[in-house]
């Protein structure tokens, strides 16, 4: 069976920057090589340097620049304002929609949607389950490793499609607490947006200055980067459709070249691999993908070949 | 309201339904729940005893069947559903969509509780559940406002169960992986946080260290007292500083606001801690039994007796109590 070349996704940008910010970089990925685009906000509500036209106005200037344009929605909803701006986005017939929570998909019944890394999905009877109710790419939970991922890609439904985080930080877990403010020493409820001034998020290191964590207003994530670029050949044979690029202040477009050089096999695994690392800020990890704790790191031989 | 307390072996399933519990929870004794600790939880034996203990008193009896399965895993979560609705249980806490699907389809009749890890904080969520696998009731997690409760219950199709007391997971149930990424081993994926096989003590010179494979999660002085490193109690370097930058050891106490839960229309009462002794149980569910039945005499003249309130702190995780995220006026 010929191996099918993967596409590449650029992620809901997890980070808070300024409308300046965000068009800049989105104009710069129109021109970048990457498929799919995921636009909106993922993390907290009150980062409103786009408002919900001015996200639309950006997917229909993407769509044209031939990308596919995947709306995002919220995480964690709790506020009933939120609950409501869900309801808006999911009304909305104009893009795809990325469901990262439950609430999303109950809202989506009837239409095609996404299922983004916080829905759970980590067996074949929910992947089953949610293919019936429309889903037709599901972005497995960050956990989930190389060996349930051969099972699930074996039984996998007809019609949809697999979609892998293989460059970024780590989604860990959410909260009711912002920990950003609460670095500041400031109340959620008068965060002062405090998160703009950290465009890759602030750094949370264990008491012997190892980099640990890092803190993404009510977001954690890992400090190091996953990267799963010196998988790429066993992720195409195992049929993975789509390669998930997770943004970050810098880098990413470099990122994203490496990615398609090595799909259009332009370069060698290795050679990529090792310059791929060199743009994770506090370096990388792939512990998930062997079965192990997240952190773990396998690829410091390949990183190290071409250094 | 009903009084649901945990159950994490035989004595504290007793001390729970001796207690004036209305429901115990269990879990079986393998990563199908999410208390799968060393010594745990109740083989088919055990379990048949406590079930008929707890219905020869009047007790309801739910299994947690609230862990996420994998491929490799599937049979032992499948056999899991099997036995509990063979042992004749009131009600299975489930979390995993493909496990709910299951359970509906091989056990229609048996009631479902949509566990606190099925990370459910909308109505909408909620109707999801209810709508696809019919289930009864839903736990929800510890990060809502009484607001956000309040609004929650209003649209519900089901009835609400909240966390009443016990320690406090800061971050929505079933959506964090802190503990994965550090050992491999997450709620999820193993029923454990911050598992003990992990976790490593050290003395130096001048402190104690916890860590957590290998990861330093506090260092503390030698006058000060030692907690267990669940990683997210931890004290971490933030901006130059060091604290509890996640959260600080404290306990959940909502006896002060059992009345606003009550005439909320929260349906049940829920107490957490299937890790902790038979006395850790009897003493809690002894205090809740006597405060919920207190409320439901008189909910306006309700104010919790200082007696309960001090034989509660002796059990309390940390030093201090706190509403949680219930206590917080904005969203």
């Amino acid at each position: 069976m010929p191996i099918k070349r993967p596409r590449l996704a650029l992620g809901p940008l997890s980070y808070f920057w300024t409308e300046e910010q965000l068009l800049e970089f989105y104009q710069q990925i129109a021109d970048s090589p990457v498929d799919i685009v995921y636009l909106g906000e993922t993390i907290c509500s009150k980062r409103r340097s786009l408002d919900s036209d001015q996200w639309l106005t950006l997917g229909r200037t993407l769509q044209e620049a031939g990308k596919e344009v995947v709306l995002s929605t919220l995480t964690l909803i709790e506020a009933g304002s939120e609950l409501g701006a869900l309801h808006r986005l999911c009304q909305s017939d104009e893009f795809l929609i990325e469901a990262n929570d439950l609430a999303a998909v109950q809202l989506l019944k009837g239409k095609s949607f996404v299922a983004g890394p916080a829905t759970n999905i980590y067996n074949q009877r929910t992947l089953s389950f949610l293919t019936k109710m429309g889903m037709r790419r599901w972005v497995p939970s960050v956990e989930l490793g190389h060996e349930p991922l051969v099972d699930l890609q074996e039984n996998r439904p007809e019609g949809v499609e697999t979609e892998l985080l293989v460059w970024g930080r780590l989604p860990l877990a959410y909260s009711a607490r912002c920990y950003t403010a609460r670095a500041h020493n400031l109340p959620k409820d008068d965060c002062q947006l405090r998160c703009l001034d950290y465009p890759d998020g602030m750094l949370l290191s264990t008491r012997e200055e190892k980099p640990f964590l890092t803190i993404n207003g009510i977001q954690t994530q890992s400090a190091l980067t996953q990267n799963l670029s010196h998988q790429f050949d066993n992720l195409c044979q195992l049929g993975v459709d789509v390669l998930r690029i997770s943004p970050q202040s810098r880098g990413t477009l470099k990122v994203i070249d490496l990615f398609d050089d090595l799909r259009n096999q332009r370069t060698t695994v290795e050679e990529v691999a090792a310059w791929v690392a060199k743009l994770a800020p506090l370096g990388s990890c792939d512990g998930y993908w062997h079965g192990e704790a997240g952190m773990e790191k396998h690829l410091e031989q390949i990183e190290g070949a071409s250094s | 309201m009903e009084l649901v307390c945990p159950a994490g072996n035989l004595p504290a399933l007793k001390a729970a339904v001796d207690n004036g519990a209305d429901a115990v929870y269990m879990g079986f004794r393998d990563d199908t729940n999410a208390r799968h600790f060393a010594g745990l939880n109740f083989n088919h034996n055990k379990a048949e005893l406590g079930i008929d203990y707890a219905h020869d008193r009047g007790a309801r009896v739910f299994v947690a069947i609230n862990t996420f399965p994998q491929p490799s895993g599937w049979k032992r979560w499948q056999a899991a559903v099997d036995s509990a609705a063979d042992l004749g249980v009131d009600v299975l806490i489930v979390a995993d969509i493909g496990v709910m699907d299951y359970a509906r389809e091989r056990w229609p009749d048996l009631t479902l509780h949509l566990s606190v890890q099925g990370s459910a904080t909308t109505h909408e969520a909620i109707r999801f559940y209810s709508e696809a696998f019919g289930i009864r009731r839903a736990v929800l997690p510890r990060v809502l406002s009484m607001k956000q409760v309040e609004q929650v219950i209003n649209e519900s199709p089901v009835e609400i169960e909240v966390f009443g007391f016990g320690s406090l997971c800061v971050m929505v149930e079933g959506r964090c992986l802190l503990s994965s990424y550090v050992t491999g081993r997450s709620p999820n994926t193993f029923g454990a946080c911050s598992p003990g096989s992990h976790v490593r003590w050290e003395e130096t010179p001048t402190a104690l260290e916890s860590r957590l494979n290998g990861v330093l999660i506090d260092r503390y002085e030698r006058d000060e007292p030692a907690g267990y490193p669940t990683l997210c109690k931890g004290r971490f370097q933030v901006g130059g500083h060091t604290f509890y930058a996640l959260e600080e050891p404290t306990s959940l106490n909502t006896l002060p606001i059992l009345p606003e839960l009550k005439r909320m229309g929260v349906a049940a009462i829920k107490v957490e801690g299937r890790q902790r002794s038979p006395a850790y149980v009897a003493k809690v569910t002894r205090v809740l039994r006597a405060a919920i039945d207190a409320c439901n005499l008189d909910p306006d003249g309700f104010t919790p007796d200082a007696a309960w309130l001090k034989e509660l702190e002796t059990v309390s995780e940390g030093v201090q109590t706190t509403l949680g995220a219930l206590h917080r006026p904005w969203q």
